[in-house]
């Protein structure tokens, strides 16, 4: 158990930009911990014989060893063992779900608080700074030669590409990825806003695959300027699927395409990838408004919500049909969102929303909704009040309600085996699809989920592959 | 793919210009009805066009755009030899053409671009392709010569009668169609009152009309919505559901309403790169 001497109840806690400060900018909200907090950090670990964070982590990270190192002060040697599963700690340390996985395993989260274990690894991450390409991506300052009798093909450069081709670049293997935007990162780039992650942390971790050989082509949209089919006639040996999920999904309630009416994907790819928050000094216009509402209860609500309020917005209302207690969103997030001034709207459903004379979005109606009995995913199911509805006075609504698959590359691509979501059917231990030497993983083989988990999806595919070629 | 523009033609000087582009793959990929997204500098904004022509064995593509906004006017600044930064594609669900019979293909303005890589498919398909085109007057007409190659009639209107039929294009279409009754379709593109009037007039004559929308787009990809149109009391996207839907079926009020949505931003950059002349910088 616990060692009582030397031990601190609650963690060191993370420095952030004050909530009336950051929600006037686009910087990061959280500043990253010092190297005396991160030391600080480290100690608390209790070096478990059978360390359970490890299981929670789906790269499978050696958690403990890295904390050890970093409690004894060694952070090249911390950045090494992270480095040996994880090829992009820098995001995993800023966007995991810690609380659910790493850190909702660790053992003195029982009686006190858990080890900060991604606030340590951002900390390992954004610190150890590497000349050597290779040593960034596998750790090993002697990396194998490149073997050019292979090459291996990404479509979508998110984070389970990414995985793909670190893993694979590391054994010397030649690998291209596949990119439909002008930027490389997918979601990580036009999803996850610069306050969460700043993109010059995303453009670090892939300029260090860039070093290592992995070659990005951005501006090929998977399906239509490339095929599977032409890859393997260009001689690739195997290619993984990585497109995400991207498709946004609608309510197809009244209103919804009025004016002042956007999906969370529009809205924060304007804003991420465009960098419309710099508009006019970048082309990309920004849809403003005084008073928005954010459909949904998900981190990408909270995304949306906090940049709308960093757009000069009044008031920013996040509606939710559930209550605080079953937002998808991590903790961290709504607690961000709360501070900076979003309002809460839950137990609400919009069934329409209003237009004005000129077809722009004036208000939306909300049922009124009350929790009942618990349903398949064990949450209280929200059903209407019924006949109580109320307007709530918007001048523009983001639907975060969630995406769906995107069809252009699997209608491009037949003999491939898709669920009745859609999603594409792969071999759980090796990502394998029904087309043999195709993979798959991330929210294209699983619907929406994590970063972290579109790694670990990532990080099977490459080892299948590796073994394959004998590499 | 060098993205490197290899020849620059000004249709209409100051206001349309033509490109042709060094994209060989997507020069390879591309049909009828494709449109691309380009981005022309780094702080750029993704602009969408319609793919005017390709060359295969040269590996081109051809667009023609009309100067409207700050995008189009810094895209006017590039010259031969100057690259593209962005060019992606090809986007959007292919022109559906097969041998059919006698096609009307009826092009506004700029539309008469897109129109043309759509009437060359239709003649190569082995269609009797009649090609009705108009604009305001003889010298803002383009690729007459071109249309001239393959399409056996040429109609032509003009809004102030300086050639051709002295109206607009749903005169000589709804003469057309009266004329004959076996015309298996007509495809229309160019401004929306236009595709809108072209719609009304075909309906009584129960013609399938096929329409192509200009909606404001942003990945191009199915991916963020911008797009959306009502298409039979059905949402859809326009990149990736289209851009070409039944002309009876479009919600042309909703399209024009919703293409105005970033009016007021549009003309912020507008004014700021007139009045600076400095490409954006």
């Amino acid at each position: 158990m616990v060692n009582k001497q030397n031990f601190t109840p609650t963690r060191t806690p993370m420095p952030e930009q004050p909530a009336d400060v950051r929600n006037k900018n686009f910087s990061e909200v959280a500043l990253g911990y010092s190297k005396e907090d991160a030391m600080a950090e480290a100690a608390r670990c209790l070096q478990c014989k059978k360390p359970l964070c490890q299981k929670g982590c789906p790269v499978e990270i050696d958690i403990k060893g890295f904390i050890k190192h970093l409690a004894d002060g060694d952070i090249p040697s911390a950045y090494r063992v992270i480095k040996e599963t994880n090829a992009l700690p820098a995001v995993c340390g800023r966007v995991c779900p810690q609380e659910s996985q790493c850190e909702g395993a660790c053992i003195l989260g029982k009686k006190y608080e858990p080890v900060a274990i991604g606030r340590l690894e951002r900390f390992v991450a954004d610190t150890f700074d590497s000349d050597s390409a290779c040593e960034m991506i596998t750790g090993h300052t002697a990396c194998s030669l490149p073997n050019d009798q292979f090459k291996v093909a990404c479509i979508g450069s998110g984070p389970s590409s990414l995985t793909v081709a670190g893993y694979l670049a590391a054994r010397g293997v030649p690998v291209t990825v596949y990119e439909a935007l002008h930027e490389v990162g997918g979601v990580l780039v036009y999803g996850i806003p610069e306050f969460r992650l700043p993109k010059n942390i995303v453009a670090r971790e892939v300029g260090a695959l860039w070093s290592k050989g992995v070659t990005f082509q951005p501006n090929y949209v998977g399906g239509k300027t490339v095929t599977v089919e032409d890859l393997f006639e260009d001689g690739y040996n195997a290619v993984f699927i990585g497109v995400g999920a991207g498709l946004p999904w609608f309510l197809n309630i009244p209103g919804e395409n009025l004016v002042g009416v956007y999906s969370a994907n529009e809205y924060l790819t304007r804003i991420n990838l465009g960098r419309a928050y710099d508009f006019p000094n970048h082309d990309t216009p920004a849809p403003k408004a005084k008073n928005v509402a954010v459909i949904g209860g998900g981190n990408v609500a909270m995304d949306a919500a906090r940049t709308a309020l960093r757009l000069g917005a009044e008031n920013v209302y996040i509606t939710y049909r559930r209550t605080q207690e079953e937002m998808p969103a991590r903790l961290e997030e709504l607690h961000h969102a709360i501070e900076e001034g979003v309002q809460l709207e839950l137990l609400t459903s919009p069934i329409a929303i209003n237009g004005d004379e000129n077809s722009h979005v004036k208000s939306m109606t909300l049922q009124v909704m009350e929790l009942g009995e618990p349903d398949d995913s064990g949450r209280r199911r929200p059903v209407a009040v019924e006949g109580k509805t109320r307007e709530l006075e918007v001048d523009m609504v983001v639907l975060a309600v969630g995406t769906g698959a995107n069809p252009i590359l699997l209608e491009a691509t037949p003999g491939l085996d898709l669920n009745k979501w859609g999603y594409i059917v792969t071999d759980g231990e090796t990502g394998e699809t029904s087309i043999p030497n195709v993979y798959a993983g991330g929210d294209i083989a699983g619907g929406s989920a994590t970063v972290i988990s579109a790694m670990g999806a990532g990080r099977r595919a490459a080892k299948t592959i590796a073994e394959k070629l004998g590499v | 793919m060098s993205n490197k523009i290899l020849i620059k033609k000004a249709l209409i000087p100051g206001q349309t210009s033509m490109l042709v582009i060094d994209c060989p793959q997507i020069a390879k990929k591309a049909k009828p009805g494709n449109f691309v997204i380009l981005r022309i500098h780094e702080k750029g904004e993704r602009i969408p066009l319609t793919i005017a022509d390709t060359d295969k064995e040269a590996g081109t593509i051809t667009i023609v755009y009309l100067v409207v906004g700050k995008s189009s006017a810094l895209l006017e600044t590039l010259n031969e030899g100057d690259t593209i930064l962005d060019v992606c594609g090809p986007l959007g669900k292919p022109t559906h053409i097969e041998k059919s019979g006698t096609v009307i293909c009826v092009g506004g303005g700029t539309g008469i671009a897109a129109m043309h890589h759509i009437a060359k498919g239709h003649h190569l398909a082995g269609n009797h392709v009649v090609a009705i085109v108009g604009a305001r007057s003889e010298n803002m007409l383009l690729f007459c010569t071109e249309l001239g190659y393959f399409c056996p009639e040429l109609l032509i209107a003009t809004d102030d009668g300086s050639t051709g039929h002295k109206g607009f294009v749903t005169d000589l279409l709804r003469e057309r169609l009266e004329q004959d009754k076996d015309v298996a379709e007509v495809v229309a593109i160019g401004p929306v009152p236009m595709m809108e009037a072209v719609a009304k007039v075909t309906e009584p004559f129960g013609v399938k009309t096929t329409v192509s929308l200009n909606s404001i787009m942003v990945d191009g990809v199915g991916m963020c919505g911008a797009c959306r149109c009502s298409v039979g009391g059905e949402t859809k996207f326009a990149c990736v559901d289209g851009p070409e839907f039944d002309g009876h079926e479009v919600d042309f009020n909703e399209l024009r309403m919703r293409l105005t949505q970033y009016k007021e931003q549009e003309d912020l950059s507008m004014q700021m790169f007139r009045s600076c002349n400095c490409h954006g910088e």
